[in-house]
């Protein structure tokens, strides 16, 4: 078991760490230690600072944005206490400049400390990514009662299937990012583990990625769960695939309705699905699973990296707060071509994808909506800001069918300034 | 990956068997030496720098195997990478270089003139005629490991050295991340033009960081003298040109090499070299020589004969497709070079290559006309 660190551990205290545990493994000679010793004192980069400012004109994404030379050098010879950088925490972003319409974060936390570490660079990005939200100001609100949902049983002639995902991280463990396969396996472990312990509609079964047999695969493959290496650019600079497919699996129930990813983008990635419209269901699954599992693994002795500020932690700053992504797959032909669809959407808070997910275009009209923030609002707030998006989106496609006009509703308020 | 120095000693509180990285599929030459007890010896090690067991091997963690070849699956992050890893890098070089021992001491030997022939491949089937080398320059650490700032200063000293020189070698220098849309055509349509690396051999290492800053192209104006500065290796030198003329590309080779060496060391930067690995690159299947000379052949005939393995092999030669390393061959197009870098100097690597090209377009010449060539086969080189 881990006991969390919420302090930052000071060179001094490191270097009398260091030799404390030197001397009592008895592993080092006095060659072994001198080099040691050597290199732990050259912390920082091998050349002045600005000489390793990274090169961000050609830039689009919010790392980019919020990453002068003034907060690189104040940053840039700082490391978590596991030993995590700010040049790992940016590199995905220097690797991958952005799209010119799609502005990705550009930056991942090695660990929960990165987000206080490196603080100076990490609010900012939350700030820009997450509507105004200012983490050294405000606190996140956590509501997983689902009993709250109102109207979550969607027209099943439009709603095609209904979808609630969010990440969980184990405190005291790194990120995908920065875990050591030590670490990454005893993510494994402490999950699976937890998740056996799950009974009745969620009674179910774990297959890791090294071990699972071809017709276990071709199962999960029908069934569309399975997950791939990371081909994206995006994670595989950031170091998420790593050791692949070590400590890696899926585990899911026998009714094929609730789903945990391991050691994917995240420690874990929980998801509770179902065909047709019933989304208060599939959120009501959803809370009771996330709160049994957590429940489990405090049993023995661990719990879900949380703050107040930040909400659950994740790999992503993106996914911070709520990491909760509710949507549907909702047939809409007639307004996928109006062009104030985007307009109803924004205004909505929601976002659309091709049925594919993120980055595939729609088929047949039949569109991927989910909610747009993760952070500053509650599960159960946006899970019912998603509700009475889709009900509406409904009504305007009927209305369209009979010929009526619809309208554009009103912007929400500005949440966060 | 260039982690903080702490992060290998905060490993170090978990047990040798739960870091020990999972082997069982792999095939590669870092996965047959690795055992678990070598990993728990040698994992609390670090170089001066700060690279790690496990920065050394994450591409052959990564990389389990390759159908065709089989890969080295592990990398240096600096020349000291060589000596403080030594229990792992020299049986994974001599498993790699022939049973190369760490007693052993290589030859460099770019005297130009000590090379036999060569100026007379005949063009009718030798199309093209190239050899490349790599250099590491002393005093910064290499392209898995190296630093933004470290990766500048490496490609400031080779801009000033490379536009430095004239004569034949009189040229130019194209910064990858300002060339224009222009001289990037130009570029790619020569053939000169080296894309960020795909390969996850490459990329699982750490070499495309930060890409495209820091890298760039020169060549000199004749087209037969290229640099690329900072893809795997800090600078990749080659030398080519069409036809069969080895001798000329040789020749053109060693003294350009000798004439940059020269202006590194004015700046107390000379390239990496020590008697016993000679010169010293990021991938260990590099070492000694780093040379890769070799020819662009055609022999539609040969390459189909039963024999045909069997003669390069002992002719010591190897056989790649037209698109370099990983490719088919097209057209009975064969790309044909020396299979050693390490344990044997320049001038002989280059001379098995032109004397085993010439023997094999006699032998194809020989079966165009419907002899044999079993009495042709050389012995094992």
């Amino acid at each position: 078991k881990r006991s969390s660190i919420t302090r930052r551990v000071s060179l001094t205290e490191r270097l009398h760490l260091l030799l404390q545990c030197e001397y009592h493994s008895g592993t080092a000679g006095d060659v072994g230690l001198e080099i040691i010793l050597w290199s732990f004192l050259s912390v920082g980069p091998r050349s002045p600072q600005s000489a390793d400012y990274p090169d961000l004109r050609k830039h689009n994404n919010c790392m980019a944005s919020s990453l002068t030379p003034a907060i690189y050098a104040k940053l840039c010879d700082k490391a978590t206490p596991n030993g995590y950088t700010l040049d790992l925490a940016i590199q995905t972003g220097v690797d991958n400049p952005g799209h010119p319409f799609i502005k990705t974060v550009g930056m991942v936390a090695g660990d929960e400390e990165s987000y206080e570490v490196f603080s100076d660079l990490l609010d900012p990005i939350i700030k820009e990514r997450h509507n105004g939200y200012d983490p050294s100001t405000m606190k996140h609100p956590t509501d997983l009662d689902a009993s709250k949902i109102h109207s979550g049983n969607f027209d099943p002639r439009y709603v095609l299937s209904s979808r609630v995902r969010t990440g969980r991280s184990i405190r005291g463990l790194s990120l995908p990012p920065a875990c050591t396969r030590a670490e990454r396996r005893e993510v494994e472990r402490v999950v699976v583990d937890a998740l056996a312990g799950l009974h009745g509609d969620l009674d179910g079964k774990y297959y890791s990625l090294t071990q699972m047999t071809d017709g276990e695969q071709q199962q999960l493959i029908d069934d569309h769960f399975l997950f791939d290496k990371p081909v994206s650019p995006l994670l595989t600079c950031a170091g998420m695939a790593r050791d692949w497919p070590d400590a890696r699996g899926i585990w899911h129930n026998n009714e094929k309705t609730f789903l945990v990813w391991v050691n994917e983008e995240d420690h874990t990635r929980v998801i509770s699905m179902e065909k047709g419209g019933n989304m208060k269901r599939v959120f009501e699954r959803f809370c009771k699973g996330l709160l049994e599992v957590e429940r489990l693994i405090q049993e023995r002795g661990w719990e879900f990296m949380w703050n107040e500020r930040l909400g659950y932690v994740l790999t992503c700053p993106s996914n911070l707060g709520t990491g909760l992504r509710a949507g549907v797959h909702v047939k809409l032909p007639l307004l996928s071509k109006d062009p104030r669809l985007s307009k109803i959407l924004d205004n909505l808070r929601l976002q659309k994808r091709g049925t594919g997910g993120v980055d595939t275009a729609a088929v047949g009209g039949v569109f991927d909506i989910s909610n747009l923030d993760r952070l500053g609002l509650s599960e159960v707030q946006l899970v019912q800001t998603v509700v009475d998006g889709v009900n509406y989106l409904i009504e305007c496609e009927k209305r369209l069918e009979k010929g009526q006009d619809i309208k554009v509703p009103p912007p929400p308020l500005k949440q966060f300034k | 990956m260039p982690f903080g120095n702490t992060h290998n000693n905060f490993k170090l509180n978990y047990k040798v068997e739960d870091e020990f990285p999972d082997l069982s599929k792999h095939n590669n030459h870092m996965a047959k030496i690795l055992t678990k007890e070598l990993y728990g010896k040698i994992r609390d090690r670090q170089t001066p720098s700060g690279y790690t067991l496990d920065d050394v091997i994450q591409t052959g963690v990564d990389n389990p195997g390759h159908p065709f070849i089989m890969t080295v699956g592990c990398v240096a992050g600096d020349e000291e990478s060589y000596e403080v890893f030594k229990e792992l890098l020299d049986p994974v070089i001599s498993d790699r270089h022939g049973g190369y021992k760490p007693s052993d001491k290589h030859k460099t030997d770019l005297n130009f003139e000590n090379l036999k022939g060569g100026d007379d491949l005949d063009p009718n089937y030798v199309l093209s005629s190239r050899v490349r080398t790599g250099r590491s320059i002393k005093g910064f650490t290499l392209p898995p490991h190296n630093s933004r700032g470290e990766r500048r200063a490496i490609e400031k000293l080779s801009v000033e050295a490379l536009t430095s020189l004239d004569g034949e070698f009189k040229g130019k220098y194209y910064p990858l991340k300002s060339m224009t849309d222009a001289e990037q055509e130009q570029l790619i349509s020569d053939h000169f033009l080296f894309d960020k690396p795909v390969s996850p051999l490459l990329t699982c290492a750490g070499m495309a960081r930060d890409w495209p800053d820091g890298r760039g192209i020169m060549h000199n104006d004749n087209k037969t003298f290229l640099v690329w500065v900072n893809e795997e290796d800090h600078l990749r030198v080659i030398s080519m040109q069409p036809g069969g003329n080895m001798r000329e590309v040789f020749k053109r080779f060693c003294v350009g090499l000798q004439k940059i060496e020269e202006i590194f060391k004015k700046h107390n930067h000379g390239f990496m070299w020590n008697e016993h690995l000679g010169y010293i690159l990021t991938c260990p299947s590099n070492l000694g020589t780093g040379l890769r000379g070799g020819v662009h052949v055609k022999l539609p005939k040969l390459s189909t004969h039963a024999k045909f393995d069997e003669i390069l092999t002992r002719l010591r030669l190897q056989k790649r497709g037209t698109g370099g390393v990983d490719t088919a061959s097209v057209g009975g197009v064969f790309d044909i070079s020396n299979a050693d870098r390490l344990g044997s100097s320049e001038v002989a690597q280059v001379q098995l290559v032109v004397d085993g090209v010439k023997l094999m377009v006699e032998m194809e010449k020989k079966l165009e006309k419907g002899e044999a060539i079993d009495s042709m086969i050389p012995a094992q080189k």
